[in-house]
């Protein structure tokens, strides 16, 4: 075998052409980025104003502000998260600390995975037949809140699960060698040392329950409603469903171009806030362990 | 005593932990049952609309028609019984207004109650008719022949181009355009979004220093984080009028706006999965690869990449799963013509788009609402195979790394 300097030269010529590659490859991607958001934050900061977030549509949506849509998003998310949250949690913790290693497991896991890659229209379908229709429940935030939290249900369960893995087992051991019981050593030991993740887990869920527009489709979501819901078996007006029929059926899409806008930057907004938040937390929690 | 109900108590706490744990099987399960047996029931039933018949006279030797021979005799485009096996008779399209053309109101009656009678005598004196009228005004001695229709079958509903589910006098069921606009729009968008992401993936990796992949890796999430009606908005605001009028189209709603945006929106899941991939390659491995004097960029290409190569598979196929299941952004910036994709410059429709677009208007338990539920059997089938396959990769995967 030779070795020349030529070779050398050509080896180096090509690991520096394709890390730039993948270099020049990646910063387009952030650069998408940053055009989405900046395309839609510099069209929607005009738009915004206290107003605009706490007042009515008006005139067939092209003026007034998107208050209902906000409140029937915040309903919304609330109601997904107190369904979603406790079974998520016991589930996971069924599953990571009660069941060993046995075809139960992973089945659930399975079935988890499966769940988490049904198509949003699907979740859609089902509330509508099962929530709205059998059940009875119509229309309403009670129907919409339950399909949606179904929909978050596997995103919570794999957090928790990551959550409670990544806590040791020598403490679950010392807490039973001084005499506690299972439930003792989950609720007082692997909880609390989980619970971090877990809320980050939470967090990013409500930014992506807020964000969703099939499964609300056929099950709460109201084309316009200029008022508030009064109780769990009304309709509402939630953001993304808001921003997609001005964007697209409206009764005069470019009159109200600039309401789309500002929704669009409100649904961001609260993507960036859910996001920074989860990793501020994310980042003080690990220093604070770190510490002890 | 204390003992026994602190025991009890915690095996009670375990049973509501266990029951927790079955809610997603029981929802997978209860998915399956209610989206399947609305989906099924198409099949029992023929696609022409509730409370008609179609008839002709009871001379006529045709026999079963399908939904499409009826769409084409309405559409003239079979004009002569005989191209259907019939007698050779021209064919003569009758609807119920068009009684008032052959009779007086009176000869109709006042409340119309000679109706059945009158359709029934003109059936009876056109022998090249096909009549198409509610079943409530069939005579009670009716003459003519009421033409059976065939119930829809799965093979013609997955094998036909034509969705109409709205069409008179028999919709067209067909979703072959669907399926293939779903599937094309998907696979566009992994064409864009596998190098991309794969590059990224590797350059997270393998290349950047870690204080970038800290600024990276939030990106990354955030991209995921972004609702789809936002990329839909975007879509149709930004990318719609640049592919007008870049390609001088008549409309920038198309296959390549919908994959697109499609492909932005899968590169969250393959970068993640394939980086988790990547890093799982064994540090030996990369050493004995450098030891033996390879560079930085040989080591990843024909060590690394190749280890995780199953891994990338995964990601790639979980990327089109994303694709195919994606409902907003693709309802806004494809156009959603029923037609089957030839370029990417065409609009195409896909089975989420359809469904979300048309389940507000239809009526429940008619046709067309079941047509749409077996539309979303279709797509959670496919994206059932989509998950086992990733599943069955990874689980391969593991063991070899176990090994």
């Amino acid at each position: 075998m030779k070795f020349s300097i030529n070779s050398v030269k050509k080896k180096e010529l090509k690991q520096w052409l394709a890390f730039n590659v993948f270099r020049a490859l990646s910063v387009l991607v952030v650069c998408i980025l940053i055009l989405i958001l900046s395309f839609i934050t510099y069209h929607g900061i005009k738009v915004i104003s206290w107003e605009f977030l706490t007042s009515m549509p008006e005139d067939g949506m092209t003026k007034g502000g998107i208050f209902p849509a906000i409140v029937g998003t915040l309903c919304l998310v609330t109601g997904s998260m107190i369904f979603a949250v406790p079974i998520g949690i016991l589930s996971a913790i069924y599953i990571n600390e009660y069941t060993k290693a046995s075809f139960f497991k992973r089945f659930v896991k399975l079935m988890t995975n499966n769940l988490a890659g049904i198509p949003s229209i699907v979740f859609g379908l089902f509330g509508m037949t099962l929530f709205v229709k059998t059940l009875g429940f119509g229309d309403s935030i009670l129907a919409g809140s339950l399909t949606l939290g179904l929909l978050t249900l596997p995103v919570v369960i794999r957090t928790t699960e990551e959550a409670l893995k990544s806590v040791e087992n020598s403490f679950r051991h010392g807490s039973y060698a001084l005499g506690a019981t299972k439930l003792q050593t989950i609720r007082k030991v692997v909880l609390p040392m989980a619970f971090p993740n877990i809320i980050t887990g939470i967090i990013l869920s409500i930014g992506r329950v807020s964000g969703e527009t099939a499964p609300i489709l056929f099950t709460v979501a109201a084309y316009f409603l200029p008022k508030l819901p009064t109780g769990i078996s009304d309709q509402v007006m939630a953001l993304p469903y808001h921003l997609y029929v001005i964007s697209t059926s409206g009764t005069n899409i470019e009159e109200s171009r600039p309401m789309a806008y500002g929704t669009a930057l409100v649904l961001i907004g609260i993507v960036l806030i859910v996001n920074i938040t989860a990793n501020a937390l994310r980042k003080y929690f690990s220093k604070k362990v770190k510490m002890n | 005593m204390k003992k026994t109900l602190k025991k009890w108590l915690e095996k009670t706490i375990e049973g509501i932990l266990f029951l927790s744990s079955t809610i997603t099987t029981l929802t997978v399960i209860l998915i399956v049952v209610f989206l399947f047996k609305e989906g099924k029931s198409l099949f029992q039933s023929t696609p022409i609309e509730e409370g008609f018949v179609l008839a002709v006279n009871k001379a006529n030797a045709a026999g079963n028609l399908s939904a499409n021979q009826i769409k084409n005799i309405f559409d003239q485009n079979i004009i002569n019984w005989k191209e259907l096996g019939g007698n050779d008779e021209p064919i003569f399209l009758f609807r119920m207004d068009d009684l008032s053309n052959y009779y007086t109101d009176e000869e109709l009656g006042e409340n119309f109650e000679f109706v059945p009678q009158r359709t029934n005598e003109f059936i009876d004196k056109t022998p090249g008719i096909i009549a198409f009228f509610p079943s409530k005004n069939i005579d009670s001695n009716f003459s003519g022949k009421i033409l059976p229709i065939e119930k829809t079958t799965l093979k013609q509903f997955l094998s036909e181009k034509e969705w109409f589910p709205t069409a008179q006098p028999v919709a067209q069921l067909g979703v072959l355009s669907l399926i293939l606009g779903t599937l094309w729009v998907s696979f566009g968008a992994i064409l864009i979004a596998l190098p991309l992401g794969l590059a990224t993936a590797i350059y997270m990796a393998e290349i950047a220093t870690k204080r970038v992949r800290n600024i990276l890796k939030p990106l990354i999430e955030l991209l995921a984080g972004i609702p789809s009606v936002v990329y839909g908005f975007f879509g149709l605001i930004v990318i719609v009028p640049q592919i007008q009028s870049l390609f001088g189209l008549p409309v920038g709603e198309t296959a390549l706006a919908g994959s697109i945006i499609l492909g932005i929106m899968a590169l969250p899941t393959i970068v993640t999965i394939s980086e988790d991939a990547l890093r799982t390659t064994p540090n030996a491995m990369k050493e004995a690869s450098l030891a033996l004097g390879a560079n930085k960029w040989q080591t990843i290409h024909r060590v690394v990449i190749p280890y995780a190569g199953s891994g990338i598979t995964a990601a790639a196929i979980l990327g089109i799963g994303r694709a195919i299941g994606e409902t907003m952004a693709v309802l806004m910036v494809t156009g959603n013509a029923a037609i089957i994709p030839h370029t990417f410059l065409e609009p195409v429709r896909t089975i989420p788009a359809t469904i979300a677009a048309e389940l507000g208007e239809a009526p429940q338990g008619g046709m067309h609402f079941k047509a749409l539920f077996a539309l979303g059997c279709i797509l959670f089938i496919m994206t059932i195979v989509v998950n086992l396959t990733v599943e069955f990769i990874s689980s391969r995967r593991k063991n070899k790394i176990s090994h």
